[in-house]
């Protein structure tokens, strides 16, 4: 019998350390029976894209709350792209303004999180979108 | 992707996917395995193992660390136990580790229990032997000395590490079941609690107690691996223990009782699994646990009748 399970990656890129809502999160997810890489704070999104390659992660989700998430979420797309994995849906969350959101979008966050998202909302995404 | 290609050519990408296929058995790992077989058995295999709490990931991450000074490429397998509730796991071990993530000589790997029964020693087996494939000098098994499984996994190890902390009440009592018994090396870490000389005498008591049959006499190590102290003369250990595995032939025993042991519960396996095709899923068993839950035959007798149908076919 295979025994598939999703693993997704959670990961603070930058140098806030605000990590109450990644934990959260990594609690939420592993309750919902996925598999969660936990990797801590303050991270260059080289550390997170060679982690997510090495883990096989099928989903990369980012918190950020220093408001430099218009840098760093792209440049993790990028990297991702640039190592090969393209089957991995990244999502991210953090105080992230409205207007932000599109551009982080089409930069290829499939899904961004505000304050306030219930986290039964990620694991549908997830499962929903998950490749 | 060819993984088996990519695994030999020191991709990072192929070795993650490697081990996937093995951790989730699919269809291609067992082709896999096969071909990477041949390319195993080269490199050290090291098990950590101990309570949760006591350092056994910061200790690894200044390990591989050692390791990468002196030339040796490092490979690590973090396992950490799935929630029985849920499925779900938090592997957390990278976090001691993320300073040397970015090292490529260095390949980490966390590994959730997923509570498969005896078949995580396996996965993890195989997941060693695609980081030898790849060319990891040293393996590092790194799992919370708590079942049988995890005390399986690392006996796959050449040499074995328990890790203790002081103060854990009852120190050895708490964890003495199983995976003292198995420890080549003792460090005591965060050795600037209180506790250290009463935990370092009990271990000492206990080692006494269990008798050595070997020529090789545990070292207890102290450390504190958050500054790295004392690490070295655990590297020092450690290799002297290679050292005696050597020249005394052990390395050699233990490795063919650990092929032994894994082609045994291989065999295991598949008849397990035929017996689940041929015998499990099929109307007749269906009928005969209806007429065992009304007693009308019993369990020993039928065991034997279906046992000796299978030897036949």
């Amino acid at each position: 019998m295979a025994e598939k399970r999703i693993r997704v990656l959670v990961a603070k890129p930058g140098l806030d350390g605000h990590d109450r809502g990644a934990k959260v999160v990594a609690r939420a997810l592993r309750d919902a029976g996925f598999e969660v890489i936990y990797t801590g704070i303050r991270l260059t999104p080289e550390q997170i894209v060679e982690t997510a390659l090495q883990e096989d992660v099928n989903v990369v989700a980012l918190s950020l709350l220093s408001g430099a998430h218009n840098t760093l979420f792209p440049e993790v797309t990028k990297l991702l792209k640039e190592k090969g994995l393209n089957d991995v849906l990244v999502i991210g969350g953090g105080v992230i303004p409205d207007a932000d959101i599109p551009s982080l979008k089409a930069a290829g966050i499939a899904d961004i999180y505000t304050p306030g998202t219930p986290t039964g909302k990620i694991v549908e995404f997830i499962k929903a979108n998950v490749k | 992707m060819d993984i088996v290609k990519g695994v030999l050519d020191r991709s990072r990408l192929a070795a993650a996917k490697g081990i996937t296929a093995v951790e989730n058995e699919y269809p291609e790992a067992t082709g896999i395995m096969q071909a990477l077989y041949p390319h195993t058995g080269r490199a050290y295999i090291l098990g950590i193992t101990g309570p949760p709490g006591a350092g056994k990931s910061t200790l690894t991450d200044k390990l591989a660390k050692e390791y990468r000074k002196r030339g040796k490429t490092v490979g690590i397998i973090a396992v950490d136990p799935t929630s029985p509730y849920s499925g779900g796991a938090i592997l957390g071990d990278r976090i001691r580790m993320m300073d040397i993530a970015m090292d490529e000589g260095v390949f980490i790997r966390s590994m959730a229990t997923r509570g498969s029964l005896g078949g995580l020693s396996q996965k993890t087996a195989d997941a060693v032997k695609v980081l030898d494939a790849f060319g990891c000098d040293i393996i590092i098994i790194e799992t919370v000395g708590v079942g049988q499984s995890e005390v399986d996994i690392v006996k796959t190890a050449d040499t074995t590490m328990v890790v203790l902390v002081p103060g854990l009440g009852d120190d050895i009592q708490a964890i003495k079941a199983g995976i003292l018994e198995i420890g080549d090396l003792f460090t005591i870490n965060k050795a600037d609690r209180e506790g250290v000389e009463k935990l370092h005498i009990e271990i000492e008591m206990m080692l006494e107690l269990s008798g050595n049959k070997t020529g090789w006499k545990p070292p207890i190590n102290r450390t504190i691996a958050s500054e790295s102290e004392g690490v070295l003369s655990v590297m020092d250990s450690i290799e002297a223990h290679a050292k005696y595995l050597k020249e005394s032939d052990e390395l050699k025993t233990r490795r063919a009782e650990s092929i032994k042991t894994e082609l045994l519960a291989m065999i295991a396996e598949r008849i397990r699994r035929h017996i689940n095709k041929t015998v499990a899923e099929t109307r007749d068993f269906e009928n005969t646990i209806l007429r065992l839950q009304q007693r009308e035959i019993d369990p020993y007798s039928i065991a034997d009748d279906i046992l000796d149908k299978i030897i036949k076919q």
